[in-house]
Parts: structure tokens; C-alpha cells; sequence
């Protein structure tokens, strides 16, 4: 079960995250934004839906992606407390982006040597897709850190508020075809704080890091999100488009 | 062998449903069809994790074999992942009498899946082009200009 319950951690990662940026449509600061936050909710829902349906076909209890996504109550729920955090300002959504993005592009290029043929499969497309939210994201961490007065100063409190969130990324279930996450934490460091430098954005002091994520032990926001996303099947069980 | 060669011209002649220009062969998203028993199978191949167009996909080629008094079963392909470097040559030609530019080949670059080769514009072939935006009308587009015709037009970005 080592398996499913590493497919399910990076799954819920995938689908909070998207159904987070899909907050956005109709939102976005410009149009050019709201198309790039819903298309990468795209990604990361598509993402999410492949490894909801391989975890399902690994537990071989006769679940569906759908199960998994829309029936599951938040303490089964598995993603880090990163990923769930609300929008927020621009600055805001765009670190936790630029966060995720430089942790799972990595992730997915080790991921591409996976014994495991499905996992290979997912990587090979996702990997592709998360380098075009790192560079994205990337670039507004600098060009709002390093703009005007205002921009900076929302861009560094946003450093701040997501600091607490960062390390539970590299915490997550061992599974021999999944890459190790915490061998992937120098290089996170090194790029972020790289960013960082070219945004003229301070890397704050240590804090005592928020995690229980992966125990199922969620902030309230969660909760809250998944009332949204699943009312329509707990409403009317088993309705389909 | 009749039969299977028939099935694939049969799925093959399917349109995608956002680019109509081009069929599901053509943009490289059907892989093969082959007769297991009474049963045409096609593998298809999506093009985003998270296009939403590959049921619709998936229920129109199934549709054109079932009217061509086929049994077809469709199975989703994921590796090895689709890239746009398997749109065929006739496809890219269609895209860009359509108005889209095509893709640069060898997207397994960085250079090509950054776009940082020049798009040239699919009306008047200048290559004095501008992007706008990285994303489109669709995951897998990005909006450009032409600086020559000030025509905008899209790009099928590489992946």
C-alpha cells in the first residue's frame, strides 16, 4: 500500500492546488492571467486525474478517479498544507505556484526513470508542463519583487505568511518508483533563493514549520474548499455531466 | 488485416473538435487501431494532462467506428506522452493555412518548448513576430502578433 498512498499524496497536491488557481477564472488581475491560472488549474487537475486513477487501479477496491476526488472527507485527504493555503493576493498565488513548480519539475525529471511504466508516463507530460509554471511563476516573483514599492512589499509579506509551508514538500510516504523528496531539497533551496537574489526579496529567518498534511491534519481552509468542490456528488450522489 | 487497415482509415478520418483543420492522425493522438476478435481497438495518446477536448475525442472516434459497423473500444495511451513533434508534416501545413503557426519540431529542447525560435507568422511568413501571451485560446496555444501585418494569430506551442 506504500504505492497508493504515495500516488494519493501527490494526487491531492495536484487537485488542491488546481482547484485553488481555478478560484481565479474571471478574477485575474488581466486576461492574460486568467488564462494562464485556469490553464495551469488545467494541468494540475489533468495531472491529479491520471494519478487518481492509477492510485484507484492500485488499491483494486473497485474505486474510481471520481471516488477519490469527490468522496473523500478532509482528514483522508493527503496534501501538504502549502497547497491549500488560500489565494490571496497575486504575490501570494504566484509564490505558492513558483513553490510547488520548483519542487515538482525536479520531481517528475527523476520521476522519468520510474521502473514503474505509468509513473513514467505521467512524468514524461507533466514534467514538460510544470516547466512552464516555473518560468511563469518565476518571472512574476521577479518582476513584482523587484517593481515598485507596493509590489514589493506584498511579495516579500507573502515570503513571509507562506514561510511556515515550504518543508512539508519534501515529506511524503517512501516508495521505491517514486523519487525521494527530500533529495530534492538542496536544489529547491539554491533555485528559490536565486529568484530570490534577482527579486531583491529576503530569505526569512527559520520558523517552526507547519505540517501535518500528509496525516490528514488540515487547516480549516480545507474543509471549506472541498464543501465547494464536492457539493455537487454529495448532493446527488453519482450524478454525472 | 483488411479489416484493421479499414478501422484506422475509419478513426483516422476523425477531425479534432478545436482544430477542426486537422484529423486525430494527423495530430499524431491516434496512435493505432488493431482488431482483437470482433473488436477494433484505438489508442489514443491525450495531448495536455488536462485537455478537456479527450473524452469528446475518445466518444467521437468510437462513434465514427461504431457507424462504420465496427465494435470499437477505445484505450487512453499515456506513455510515451504525446509531444508535439508527432503532428505530421501534413498537419503542420494544415494549422498554418488555418491561421495557426505550427510547432517548432524537436520539443524535447528547452529551446523549442520556450519558444525562444522564431515564430514566423502563419498569414504573410514574416518572422518579425511578438508573443503576447504564453497562453491561448486552449493549453496547448499562445497568442503572438505579427509586427509585419499586425495580424495576431496563434501559436501550437511545443511540449
Amino acid at each position: 500500500m506504500a504505492l497508493y498512498r504515495a500516488l494519493i499524496e501527490l494526487a491531492d497536491d495536484h487537485l488542491v492546488l488546481g482547484h485553488r488557481l481555478s478560484e481565479w477564472c474571471g478574477h485575474a488581475p488581466m486576461l492574460e492571467e486568467d488564462l494562464a491560472l485556469s490553464n495551469f488549474a488545467l494541468d494540475l487537475i489533468g495531472t491529479a486525474r491520471s494519478l487518481y486513477a492509477y492510485a484507484a487501479e492500485v488499491e483494486g477496491k473497485g474505486r474510481t478517479e471520481d471516488d477519490l476526488a469527490y468522496l473523500r472527507s478532509e482528514r483522508e485527504y493527503l496534501n501538504c498544507l502549502l497547497v491549500e493555503r488560500p489565494n490571496g493576493d497575486f504575490a501570494h498565488t504566484m509564490l505558492r505556484e513558483f513553490y510547488f513548480a520548483t519542487f515538482m519539475e525536479p520531481f517528475w525529471q527523476a520521476a522519468l526513470a520510474s521502473s514503474d511504466k505509468v509513473i513514467a508516463g505521467i512524468a514524461g507530460k507533466a514534467m514538460k508542463e510544470m516547466a512552464y509554471h516555473l518560468r511563469h511563476a518565476g518571472e512574476w516573483i521577479v518582476r513584482l519583487g523587484d517593481g515598485t514599492e507596493e509590489s514589493a512589499a506584498r511579495m516579500q509579506a507573502a515570503v513571509v505568511d507562506l514561510h511556515p509551508y515550504w518543508e512539508e514538500l519534501f515529506s511524503g510516504g517512501d516508495c521505491d518508483v517514486l523519487p525521494d523528496r527530500a533529495a530534492i531539497r538542496p536544489a529547491w533551496e539554491a533555485s528559490v533563493k536565486a529568484v530570490f537574489a534577482e527579486a531583491n526579496l529576503d530569505w526569512p529567518e527559520p520558523v517552526y514549520g507547519q505540517n501535518g498534511g500528509r496525516d490528514g491534519m488540515h487547516s480549516e481552509v480545507l474543509g471549506r474548499m472541498l464543501s465547494d468542490m464536492q457539493y455537487l456528488q454529495r448532493a446527488h450522489p453519482g450524478a454525472t455531466w | 488485416m483488411v479489416t484493421a487497415s479499414k478501422a484506422w482509415d475509419v478513426a483516422a478520418a476523425v477531425p479534432d473538435p478545436e482544430l477542426p483543420c486537422v484529423t486525430v492522425a494527423e495530430l499524431g493522438i491516434l496512435r493505432e487501431v488493431v482488431m482483437e476478435g470482433d473488436v477494433a481497438v484505438a489508442r489514443v495518446s491525450p495531448t495536455y494532462s488536462g485537455c478537456p477536448a479527450v473524452q469528446f475525442i475518445e466518444e467521437a472516434i468510437a462513434e465514427a467506428l461504431r457507424d462504420a459497423g465496427f465494435q470499437p473500444r477505445i484505450e487512453r495511451v499515456i506513455s510515451p506522452p504525446w509531444t508535439t513533434d508527432w503532428i505530421s508534416d501534413a498537419g503542420c501545413e494544415k494549422l498554418r493555412a488555418f491561421g495557426i503557426a505550427p510547432p517548432q519540431k524537436a520539443s524535447n529542447s528547452k529551446r523549442a518548448l520556450f519558444g525562444e525560435t522564431v515564430v514566423a507568422c502563419p498569414r504573410c511568413g514574416a518572422t518579425d513576430t511578438e508573443k503576447l501571451s504564453e497562453f491561448g485560446s486552449t493549453p496547448c496555444k499562445a497568442h503572438y502578433r505579427c509586427k509585419a501585418c499586425l495580424e495576431p494569430f496563434d501559436y501550437f506551442k511545443c511540449i
